[in-house]
């Protein structure tokens, strides 16, 4: 017998509980952000976005393949226009219906969609990127293992579009907590060949019965399983701890750097 | 006379393909399915849904052989979860979104292809997906993504007749395959996450006309209508109306014993899917499975898997039916893996609960009373339920190999979920979901705490490069002994599975994957005896048959459909 007005405040409470518990707002604003869309709107969006896309395309934006909304790169739509035409029309005949939502509705979750990366914005203050090169590069030694737009080593992943696959928040665990927050696929693994030979690396693809690496030098190399004497995953990361290594402001100056960096 | 008599027998086997003797498939051939091994006559293999194929030609000792015979490419975007038909060495095979291909199953070249033209506002969940097709006598039957039965001339492959079956626009769609027998085909709905109210319905074969329909969800009055309870508290949004669009769906085939006259047939998810609280009570007859008169739809035992379902544990796996002998004595039984991650057996002449075990990792559930329901176990906000949505299997076929005793099971190990309800408002055509969800990819050193922004396991469509590994979950074929539920061996895979299994009297076991390779399985001892690499991720039951005395292996992996036989 519930009413539809207090049907709405409890959705309205339901999302608020919601969006505190996934920790996508707890303590954090998102004041100073880049993108043009209200609060309200993308708060209402996370919890439509919960109720209509995360069935398939996962909470992450990534759960189909050669899709991630994270990217802030849509395939049919660069505008939000065309976003909105995208979610209204959906793709029936492969499987993305059409969405019959209202313009409230279609608003917050555009407004969603495009700050889906942006939410998670860790716990620092905002930085300037042009002294995060300095440390990334100088203090922090951060091309010693990786690389960017060419420059640095193979040794662990390429960083050339981090700033559009992981959030700031992410990025600022890996910095802290690196075991933490270290991505499964890039757990270093050391592999023993059946003649003997050692090759330490981490993954780039892996299946049963093979595994795809990339080397300390970035060689690639794929194994069949069945070849390997040996193949172990470690838990652990290589990279250090910046925790006490940085100030904070250098590290939110690193984080505002690595931001930046999109990709092509 | 006696010369050209047996001059024309030698023809007769000297027939190249497309030439076969193309007898009407009456449904005495459908009940005695299991004796034309040659022939793959409907979605299941045969009414016991076993998947159990007695031809030897292949085994594991020549498996290694297998080549390459033909590619069909379909050319059609999204996930292909079709199992063909092969009747007297014809394919018919649907492809998305709603066409009938007629293929020499020899060859791969095509006869004729049906395309139907689909109301372009369709609804439909998760994919536009259809499982395949009906044959009874010279027709086909397709259930369609707006809710029709469509009857296609098995020669032209030109339509006969069309019925409504359910209103599109409110969510309602048939993507399973439909099952014929007698004179009848008999179809479930789709729409489970749009608040449908489900059914199963019969038609006539030869006219379409709607025989009997058997609702899932009962109206006020009816039995199972009590679990469908009163709203008593303000606390949190109630529908009084909750069973009005309560779900249960019917988005997979169903068998029959043609000894009993009964069909039996898995039930899918609740409407809300995830907010328990708006539709109080067990909500029947969602996450079950019926038996139904096949003459009459009316229900004769029902057994709920999951009682007021809250992760979307649909029970819509085909019910496989196999006689054993259980405690000494013959048993016409009932097997079911569960995607809520335990293994059944039942009685399926009187639907009792005889075992129930876990054959994934599973903590919803702690147990079951003596009646078989399950003691349920909800987990603590913010930590991962067992399994997760995805189940501990799904809607792809299992198989029951009568020689091995063994069920053999496409199991997703090790996925959790962190599961939550939300209110919603039932609107006509809309999701009717109610949640909000993530899965949940442990991190190594603490189980029970998340990575964050972690790459899970993609709900539907993989590309060719698995960045999200095994950490979060992986795949397995299980092979469960029905007598005590234990898991007798088992084939770990690094990625999940979606592809149903084939079994056969020469004890191999056929599966896919999403990594794409289609497997030969020693059927006793989950040996790796054989694969190839088909390219993209199958996601449908591979079928064998044989034409000319010759076997054969299909399967789909991306766009097209492969088909492998030994050398000459």
């Amino acid at each position: 017998m519930t009413s539809k007005a207090s049907f709405k405040r409890l959705i309205l409470r339901a999302a608020a509980g919601l969006l505190l518990s996934a920790g996508f707002l707890a303590a954090q604003t998102l004041q100073g952000h880049p993108e043009d869309y209200s609060r309200a709107d993308i708060e209402y969006g996370a919890r439509l976005y919960g109720e209509h896309c995360d069935r398939c395309h996962g909470p992450n934006g990534t759960g189909v393949s050669g899709v991630d909304f994270k990217s802030g790169k849509f395939r049919h739509a660069a505008t939000d226009r065309q976003l909105t035409a995208v979610i209204t029309s959906g793709f029936p005949e492969a499987g993305m219906p059409a969405f019959k939502l209202d313009d409230a509705d279609l608003a917050g979750l555009v407004a969603y969609l495009r700050n889906m990366n942006t939410l998670d914005r860790g716990s620092l203050k905002a930085g300037d990127a042009a002294r995060g090169l300095l440390v990334f590069e100088g203090k922090g030694a951060c091309l010693n293992c990786h690389r960017v737009n060419g420059k640095g080593s193979r040794k662990a992943p390429d960083l050339s579009d981090v700033g559009s696959v992981r959030s700031a928040g992410s990025i600022e665990r890996s910095l802290v907590e690196p075991n933490v927050q270290m991505m499964p696929i890039n757990r270093p693994v050391h592999i023993v060949t059946r003649d003997g030979k050692a090759i330490d690396g981490r993954r780039v693809n892996e299946d049963t019965y093979t595994v795809q690496i990339a080397d300390q030098e970035g060689r690639l190399l794929s194994l069949q399983k069945s070849d390997l004497r040996e193949f172990t995953v470690s838990t652990k990361s290589n990279m250090p701890s910046y925790k006490g290594e940085l100030t904070p402001n250098e590290m939110s100056d690193l984080v505002a750097y690595l931001l930046t960096l999109k990709g092509q | 006379m006696k010369r050209y008599a047996s001059f024309a027998l030698t023809l007769l086997t000297l027939l190249p393909c497309g030439l076969h003797a193309q007898n009407p498939v009456t449904s005495d051939r459908l009940a005695n399915a299991a004796k034309e091994p040659r022939n793959w006559l409907m979605y299941g293999g045969d009414y016991f849904s076993d998947r159990f194929s007695p031809l030897t030609q292949v085994t594991p000792a020549n498996v290694k052989n297998l080549s390459l015979a033909w590619v069909y490419q379909s050319a059609v975007a999204g996930s292909w979860e079709s199992t063909p038909l092969v009747v007297d060495g014809i394919m018919y095979v649907t492809q998305r979104p709603n066409d009938v291909v007629a293929l020499d199953a020899v060859t791969g070249r095509v006869f004729w292809i049906y395309h139907y033209n689909n109301d372009p506002k369709i609804t439909v969940c998760c994919g536009a997906n259809s499982r395949g097709l009906a044959i009874l006598g010279d027709t086909l039957y397709m259930g369609t993504l707006d809710a029709h039965l469509v009857a296609i001339d098995i020669k032209s492959g030109h339509p006969l007749w069309k019925s409504d079956v359910a209103d599109s626009k409110a969510g309602y769609s048939i993507t399973l395959a439909p099952l014929a027998l007698k004179d009848e085909v008999i179809v479930g709905v789709g729409g489970g996450e749009y608040g449908i109210r489900g059914f199963i319905a019969a038609f006539d074969a030869h006219t379409g006309k709607q025989l009997w329909k058997f609702y899932t969800i009962p109206a006020p009055g009816e039995p199972g209508s009590e679990t469908w309870g009163n709203c008593k508290t303000a606390t949190a949004y109630c529908d009084p109306d909750a069973w009005k669009h309560g779900a249960g769906s019917a988005w997979v085939t169903g068998s029959y014993d043609p000894s009993l006259n009964l069909i039996y047939w898995g039930i899918g998810n609740v409407g809300p899917d995830y907010n328990g609280d708006q539709r109080p009570g067990d909500n029947l007859y969602t996450c079950s499975v019926i038996a139904l008169d096949a003459d009459t739809g009316k229900l004769k035992w029902h057994y709920q898997f999951t009682p007021h379902d809250e992760y979307d544990y649909d029970s819509v796996q085909v019910p496989v039916l196999a006689d054993i002998t259980w405690k000494g004595a013959p048993l016409k039984a009932m097997l079911w893996a569960n995607r809520n991650g335990n293994f059944y057996v039942l009685d399926r002449v009187t639907g009792k609960f005889l075992l129930g075990k876990p054959f994934v990792k599973v903590n919803w559930m702690s147990g079951f009373d003596d009646s078989g329901k399950p003691i349920q176990t909800p987990q603590p906000p913010g930590m991962p339920t067992y399994p997760a949505v995805q189940g501990g299997t799904n809607w792809y076929s299992p198989s029951y190999s009568p020689r091995t005793r063994l069920m053999y099971v496409s199991a997703w190990e090790d996925e959790g979920e962190i599961f939550g309800g939300v209110p919603v408002e039932y609107k006509e055509g809309l999701n009717f979901g109610g949640g909000n969800l993530s899965l949940f990819v442990p991190q190594a050193d603490a189980p029970t705490k998340a990575i964050p922004n972690a790459p899970t396991i993609p709900n539907l469509r993989r590309g060719p490069i698995n960045n999200w590994t095994d950490a979060g979950g992986h795949g397995a074929v299980l092979a469960i002994d029905p007598l005590t539920g234990a898991v007798k061996w088992r084939f770990r895979m690094t990625d999940v599975t979606d592809s149903g299994i084939v079994s056969t009297a020469s004890d191999l076991v056929f599966t896919g994957g999403r990594e794409g390779y289609l497997q030969a399985i020693d059927a006793r001892t989950g040996t790796l005896i054989w694969k190839a690499n088909l390219g993209a991720q199958m996601i449908n039951n591979p079928i064998t048959y044989s034409v000319n005395g010759k076997q054969y292996v299909a399967a789909m992996a991306g766009l097209s459909l492969f088909t492998f036989a030994l050398p000459n």
